[in-house]
This record gives C-alpha cells, sequence and structure tokens, in this order.
C-alpha cells in the first residue's frame, strides 16, 4: 500500500527552523509591543485610573472642607448669639444701675429738698414766733402803757380795755 | 438571534471549506499517482536497466490518521484554493552543500504540493521540502519524474525521487527531538519562511496593527472614556492585569505585565487563525511542538533572570527543613524548574493538535463512509454527520483557543511571581 500522504506525526518533532524564526518574532513581538503598544495603553490606563482616583479624591476633600466650613459657620453664629445674649445682659443690668442709682439719688435729693424746706420753715416759723412774739411784748408793753395811763377803774372797766386794746392790736 | 445564526452559518461554510478542499485534494492526488504511474512506466522503458520507476505506485486506500497528520504540518508553500499555492522562501542549509535561498515556486508547484523540479538537491515532497544526500544527483535545477513513499521496516515513512528511472532516497529536515520520533539530525537545516513562520508573522502585523490603534485611542482621547476597539481591548487588557498580573506579581507586576499580554495575545491571535480552514489561516502554528517549545522556554528564561535570593534557596535549599528532606527535595525541585516550562509546552501543543485532528477526522467521515468518493450514498451519510460534529468541534476548538492562551498566560505569571516573591524568613 501506498502511503499518499506524510503519515508523519511531524508537529512533534522540533525543527530548528521554527524554533528560531519563534525566538525571533517573538522577541520582536515582546519588544515592539512593549515598546508601542502595551507600555503605552498601561501607562494611559494607569494615568486614567490615578486621575480618576485623584478627582473622587479631591470630591471628598472638598466636602469635609464644606462641612467643616460649615461647622466654623456654626460655631461662629452660636458665638455672636452667645455674645449678644451677654450684650443684652449686660446692658440690662447697666440699666437696672442706672435706674437704680438714678432713683435713689432722686430719693436723696428730694429727702434734701424737702429737708431743707422743713428747715426754713422752722426758720421761718421761728422767725415769725420771734417777731410775733417780740409785737406781742411791744403791744403788751404799748397796752400796759396805756393801761397804766388810764385809770384802772375797775375791774370790768380794764378788762374791757384789755379786750379792746386787743382787739385793736393789728398782727402785721 | 440574528448573530447567533450568523456565526452559525460562518462555522458551517467554515466546515464546508475544509471538507471541500479535502475532497479535492484526495481527487487530485488519486489522479497524480495514476499519471505517475503512466509516466514511470514510459521511463522504465528508456531506462531498463534501472531499477527503480513509478510504476511502483498503487491506488491507495484512504488514511484518515495520515490525512490529519499532513494537514497540521508545517509547509514550504502556503495553500491558497485549488492548484494555487503562495510560494514561499526557503532558507536551507546544507553542511556539504553550503546555503541555498530561493523561492519555493522554483520548484514548480503541482498536484498536491509536490514540486515537478528539484532545486539544488532539494524537491518539494506535499509541501515539505526533502533533499537527496546522494552526491550523483544533479545539484542544478532538473525536472523530477515522481516522489515515492513506503513504510519502513521501522514503521516511518520514507521517501525516494525517481530522476530519470533512478531512484534517490531523500533526507526529512532536521529536527531536534534525538530521534525519539523518527527524526534526528540529517545532512540539512530547514531554516526557511515557513507556513507557520508566514503566519506568525501575519499574527504579528496584525495584533501590532490592532494595539498600535488602540495606543493611539488612549494618546489621542487622554484621560476620557474609551472609544471603539479602544474599548473592545481594555476589558481584556484590565482583566489580565486586575486578575492575572497583579495577583501573582505583587506590587512589581508592571515589569513583567507586557511580557504577559504579549505570549497571551500572540498565543490566543495563533490560536483563532488556526481556526480558519483556508488562506490566511489554516497555519496549525500553537499545535506545533517547535513553537510551544520556544515560547515555554521564553517563561523560563524570564522567570530564571528574575529569580530572587529565595527562589534559589527554596530550589537548593529548602529552609526549615530537615537535611535528610532536603537531600531528597533539591533533585525534586531542580527537575521541578523544568518540568514547568515542559507543562506548558504540551498543554498548549496537545490541545491545539488534538483539536485540528478531530476535525480532520469527523471531516473524514465524509471519505471513509464513502469509501475514498466510491458510494455517493455513503459520502452523504457521513457529511450529514460530520458536518453537525465539525461544527460542535470548532465551538470547542474557539473556546480552547481562549482558554489555552489564557492557561498559558496565567501559569507563565505564576511561575514568575513564584521566582520573584520575596519571602519573610519561616525558620
Amino acid at each position: 500500500m501506498e502511503v499518499l500522504f506524510l503519515a508523519d506525526f511531524s508537529v512533534i518533532k522540533p525543527e530548528p527552523g521554527l524554533i528560531i524564526w519563534t525566538t525571533i518574532i517573538f522577541a520582536i513581538f515582546w519588544y515592539m509591543m512593549s515598546k508601542f503598544a502595551f507600555g503605552p495603553i498601561q501607562q494611559a490606563l494607569r494615568k486614567r485610573e490615578e486621575d480618576i482616583q485623584g478627582a473622587l479624591d479631591e470630591a471628598k476633600k472638598a466636602r469635609e472642607e464644606m462641612a467643616n466650613l460649615q461647622a466654623q459657620n456654626e460655631t461662629l453664629m452660636a458665638e455672636a448669639q452667645e455674645e449678644r445674649a451677654k450684650i443684652i445682659k449686660d446692658a440690662k443690668h447697666a440699666k437696672e444701675t442706672i435706674l437704680k442709682e438714678a432713683k435713689e439719688k432722686a430719693k436723696e435729693e428730694a429727702q434734701r429738698i424737702v429737708t431743707n424746706a422743713k428747715q426754713e420753715i422752722e426758720n421761718q416759723k421761728l422767725a415769725a414766733m420771734t417777731e410775733l412774739k417780740n409785737q406781742i411784748g411791744t403791744i403788751a408793753l404799748d397796752i400796759a402803757g396805756k393801761v397804766i395811763d388810764r385809770e384802772l377803774k375797775g375791774d370790768k372797766e380794764q378788762e374791757k380795755f384789755v379786750n379792746e386794746q386787743v382787739g385793736k392790736a393789728k398782727f402785721n | 438571534m440574528r448573530k447567533i445564526l450568523l456565526s452559525l452559518a460562518v462555522l458551517w461554510s467554515m466546515s464546508l471549506g475544509v471538507f471541500a478542499q479535502d475532497h479535492h485534494d484526495h481527487q487530485e492526488h488519486a489522479t497524480e499517482s495514476h499519471e505517475h504511474a503512466q509516466e514511470a512506466g514510459e521511463h522504465a522503458d528508456e531506462h531498463a536497466q534501472h531499477t527503480c520507476g513509478c510504476d511502483e505506485a498503487h491506488e491507495a486506500e484512504y488514511d484518515a490518521g495520515a490525512t490529519a497528520f499532513h494537514h497540521i504540518s508545517d509547509a514550504n508553500a502556503f495553500h491558497l484554493f485549488g492548484e494555487l499555492y503562495l510560494p514561499l522562501p526557503c532558507i536551507l542549509y546544507a553542511p556539504d552543500h553550503g546555503l541555498s535561498v530561493f523561492l519555493s515556486s522554483k520548484f514548480h508547484i503541482g498536484h498536491h504540493g509536490t514540486g515537478e523540479k528539484a532545486v539544488d538537491g532539494y524537491v518539494l515532497n506535499h509541501g515539505e521540502v526533502m533533499r537527496v544526500s546522494t552526491p550523483d544527483f544533479p545539484k542544478e535545477e532538473v525536472e523530477i519524474d515522481c516522489i515515492l513513499a513506503h513504510k519502513g521496516d521501522d514503521g516511518h515513512d520514507h521517501y525516494e525521487v525517481v530522476y530519470q528511472g533512478n531512484c534517490f532516497p531523500l533526507d526529512k529536515k532536521t529536527t531536534f527531538d534525538g530521534g525519539l520520533m523518527g527524526g534526528g539530525v540529517t545532512s540539512y537545516y530547514d531554516l526557511s519562511i515557513t507556513k507557520n513562520v508566514f503566519t506568525m508573522m501575519l499574527v504579528f502585523v496584525l495584533l501590532f496593527w490592532l494595539f498600535r490603534a488602540v495606543a493611539k485611542g488612549y494618546q489621542k482621547r487622554e484621560g476620557m472614556a474609551p472609544k471603539g476597539v479602544q474599548s473592545f481591548m481594555e476589558p481584556v487588557f484590565v482583566f489580565i492585569r486586575d486578575e492575572v498580573a497583579i495577583p501573582f506579581l505583587g506590587p512589581k507586576y508592571e515589569k513583567y505585565l507586557p511580557y504577559l499580554m504579549s505570549i497571551f495575545f500572540f498565543i490566543l491571535g495563533l490560536n483563532l487563525i488556526g481556526q480558519i480552514p483556508f488562506f490566511p489561516g489554516s497555519g496549525n502554528v500553537t499545535g506545533n511542538l517547535a513553537v510551544t517549545m520556544t515560547l515555554a522556554l521564553f517563561t523560563f528564561v524570564v522567570t530564571t533572570l528574575n529569580g530572587k535570593k529565595d527562589y534559589w534557596m527554596h530550589i537548593f535549599w529548602m529552609p526549615g527543613v530537615p537535611a535528610w528532606i532536603k537531600v531528597i527535595l533539591t533533585p525534586v525541585e531542580i527537575l521541578g524548574m523544568f518540568i514547568k516550562p515542559l507543562t506548558l509546552m504540551l498543554r498548549l501543543f496537545a490541545n491545539i493538535t488534538a483539536g485540528h485532528i478531530v476535525i480532520i477526522i469527523f471531516v473524514s467521515l465524509i471519505f471513509i463512509f464513502g469509501n475514498a468518493g466510491e458510494s455517493i450514498g455513503g459520502s452523504s451519510l457521513g457529511g450529514a454527520m460530520a458536518v453537525p460534529l465539525t461544527l460542535f468541534m470548532m465551538s470547542i476548538e474557539l473556546l480552547v483557543a481562549f482558554i489555552q492562551a489564557f492557561v498559558f498566560c496565567i501559569l507563565s505569571a505564576s511561575y514568575i511571581g513564584a521566582a520573584i516573591e520575596e519571602h519573610h524568613e519561616h525558620h
């Protein structure tokens, strides 16, 4: 029987030519692909991933900053509120103090005025009394003089006369 | 749904392509043998003193196994269709003759890839260059009568070229199997750009062109979302990086990622182009041991050159193990160093070759059932079986193409990862 084809399992026999060519072709393939294709792709992918990560990180940072700012604002607000309350309280306190002082002063003044007025009245009264006493004395002396001058006729007559005199005496 | 139908149709037409080619080839050959037999008879009359002639050729039975072996083997001419062959450059070196460089079209490629002429003592036998080593054969361009083949006592095929009624034994090219597979160092070396080399170059160009476009896309749309072919390849790239490179290689993965990507896409490209049953496909590159051996050797070299102190420590003097165990362990570890690339080589080779052989055997059902073209009914039955079986096998092969490329890549990553890992002392 003639054999039509190469009944030879030739693929299992490593040929030097194919080994050499595979080595050359794959070595060049590896070099070229690393340099012009896989290398740049790898770098571009890494760069893009880093960019995305960077953008995410930045967004996170911005969000955190925002939150920080908000917290700061709230603190500021609270502080301002506190300040305001304190000022108001102080003002109230000051107002009360002033009012109280003013009242006391007014009272003192009034007291003083009243005291002064009383003093004056007392003085005036005293002066008036003194004058009155003086006038009464004068008048009494006058009347007594007149009485002495006139003849004392009886008691009745005298009494009448004195009364008359007293009635005549004008307190000025 | 339409896509599925379309791909089914493509697969079906592919299987038909193989069928048609095979059928055609077979018929061609039957007539060729017949013609040669007649021709040889005439020659025998002219040169009565010669004992050798082409009349030894007989009608041959169809041999599916031999067909399969022929179809998966490398060739010095690329079959296009019919009797049309793409000539490839032959670079041949014989120590006793020197270097011969010429295009294989110089052989006047005729029926079934067999040259009608001898050039520099070389002939083309079924697409494969062979050499006449005897010194009395003319070294210039001469017309040959035919090439005879017969099974030798050693179980291997032997070939003879018939020239002017004389028989000259043919040498096969040198192979580095150490005689284990019937090959060995012969009188010449074939360094030609064969069908497989041509296919590798083609895949190189296609992949470079593809990934250049992808890389340009990244440059053009820097920092932007991927587009077109870029977005098609990016998930694959990111998958290899995140699922293969980073888990196995750790933080120093970037140095080795281009290698892993190269090995993955090179093997994948060759696997896929090998599935196309006609030009520019049909080259069984990753199903050739020389190729898988070379690729495995690349992984071996990368692993060995980058091996850190810890890697060598674990091979030669495993820490934390009693001394008498180390004596046993060290040879095992040294063997392991070489077994790892050996398994890489064999796994890829066996998977791809097996797939191709099974497809060819399925297609061969047509000829087996049809009794080599004699029975139309048998052929039809064979065809009815062959089409769904081939279709099924081709889908499996498509899957295998991806799986084997990925397995080669992930195992390379794991071997390199083991070599570059820096262990913390664990005494």
